[in-house]
């Protein structure tokens, strides 16, 4: 038994030691439970991540990625991880930023092709789709590694109006009303399932900074941004002076620790 | 030759000898030009027959992939952009050009002129073809645009008459295609039915 533990990965000592070792190797193996550890294992590096959340709104799409400093040397603003991938469609994750990055071209392309063949913009549960293909393929062999990152797609349409959809690393995409993706997820769902319909970015805001609370990390920075009737169906990020007005009324909502909001911007 | 009008569409076409390689001999009398890609889009083929049949049997196949996949009718310009495509990558070997209209529930009735080299054009109205020449004059002055249907059909014959009436290789018989969201009518004109005019 000792020298099979050895290939085992770390973490699973401490976890049922028999079942995992030998079929977490691959992804091509499933192990007797019918599992594929590899994808699980990738769906661990996005639960390892800060907290991105998304939210549809009646009239558009809003994203929140919470972005932990590491180091005050770091530039402001770099490393974002929110992307644009058409006009009207944004892209945030959660997860391992290159591999996120790395999606983020693939889809970009999708929704290029997409327009080169189609002439009109591409309609995101298609892309949603087609990027999830993708991500599925990589969970098929054992010479590749699955994506470590999640993804959440919103965007704004006239005729359709505004679409979520999450994909996580197993390769399915799931179409959302509010979603969270990484380390506080559990904490940002319940604060999401509060709010009603219709709602706006103040809410993103206040979510961010009561999950980003309790889950106790350092200096963080907020990405926002937006996509609906008021951005005339372009992905943009929020512009400076509503993203500190949004701020400064989450931080004090927070020490007035009130959660009944009816404000609208 | 097409014309556009608001709630719905009408697509006429005259259809004698169109192809400049068969001499001087009319090849058929009755052949319909009018292909239909979509439940609620059609295409007027003009140029090499052989080569706009075959590029109409790709596009209606991708067409109908594409609109399974998005799980809903396709755009007109879906279908128009398909055809651009063909023709552009294509342009070397064809020699075929297309006027695509439709129906969709996005932009209600639209018409997309898609030319020889791969150009893509919207438009309220196109007329194309040999004939097409002669009429310049009379559909220019007499489009007017928010025509009811019936307006719309008479407009289409009117021009169609005309140029079978001037043009020696247009002739023979009439088709024209009626699209508009609840159905796709096709209606079959002989050339002795017509309205005349003053040329004859």
């Amino acid at each position: 038994v000792l020298p099979l533990l050895s290939h085992c990965s770390l973490t699973m000592i401490a976890v049922q030691m028999k079942s995992h070792c030998e079929y977490d190797l691959s992804a091509s193996t499933f192990s007797p439970d019918g599992r594929v550890f590899q994808v699980e294992y990738a769906m661990k590096a996005v639960e390892n991540s800060s907290t991105a959340i998304g939210i549809r709104c009646k009239d558009g799409v809003v994203f929140g990625v919470e972005k932990l400093i590491l180091s005050k040397l770091y530039e402001q603003g770099s490393n974002k991880r929110i992307f644009n991938i058409d006009r009207h469609v944004g892209m945030a994750v959660a997860g391992l930023l290159a591999d996120a990055r790395s999606l983020s071209e693939v889809s970009r392309e999708e929704a290029s092709n997409f327009r080169s063949n189609y002439g009109h913009d591409i309609p995101l549960k298609h892309l949603a789709d087609r990027v999830a293909m993708y991500v599925h393929a990589y969970t098929l062999y054992s010479a590749v590694r699955p994506f470590g990152c999640s993804f959440i797609l919103g965007s704004y349409d006239e005729d359709d109006g505004p679409q979520l959809y999450m994909v996580d690393p197993s390769g399915i995409s799931y179409g959302y009303w509010g979603c969270a993706i990484g380390k506080a997820k559990q904490a940002a769902k319940t604060e999401i399932e509060k709010l009603q319909v219709g709602v706006n970015i103040l809410y993103i805001h206040i979510d961010i900074y009561i999950v980003h609370d309790e889950v106790k990390d350092k200096a963080f920075e907020l990405e926002l941004s937006w996509v609906g009737e008021v951005t005339k169906g372009r992905h943009e990020l929020v512009p400076k002076d509503i993203k500190e007005e949004a701020e400064k009324y989450a931080k004090e909502s927070l020490e007035e620790e009130d959660d009944s909001d009816e404000d609208n911007m | 030759m097409d014309s556009h009008h608001s709630y719905s569409q009408v697509k006429g076409v005259s259809t004698g000898v169109s192809n400049l390689f068969i001499k001087s001999y009319v090849s058929s009398k009755t052949i319909n030009k009018l292909i239909q890609v979509h439940d609620r889009i059609f295409c007027c083929i003009a140029g090499s027959l052989a080569d706009a049949q075959a590029v109409t049997k790709m596009a209606k196949f991708q067409l109908s992939f594409h609109s399974i996949q998005m799980e809903s009718p396709p755009l007109v310009k879906a279908a128009a952009s398909i055809m651009r495509e063909l023709c552009y990558n294509n342009k070397e070997e064809l020699q075929a050009g297309f006027i695509t209209a439709g129906w969709d529930r996005k932009k209600g009735p639209q018409i997309y002129v898609v030319s020889l080299g791969g150009m893509l054009l919207s438009q309220p109205f196109t007329i194309g073809g040999s004939g097409s020449t002669y009429i310049y004059g009379y559909v220019d002055a007499k489009f007017k645009p928010d025509m009811s249907l019936e307006e719309a059909i008479q407009f289409s014959t009117n021009a169609l008459a005309l140029a079978m009436g001037r043009d020696n290789v247009s002739g023979g018989v009439v088709h024209l295609v009626v699209i508009t969201e609840a159905e796709v009518k096709h209606v079959v004109v002989p050339g002795n039915k017509l309205p005349k005019f003053h040329d004859e």
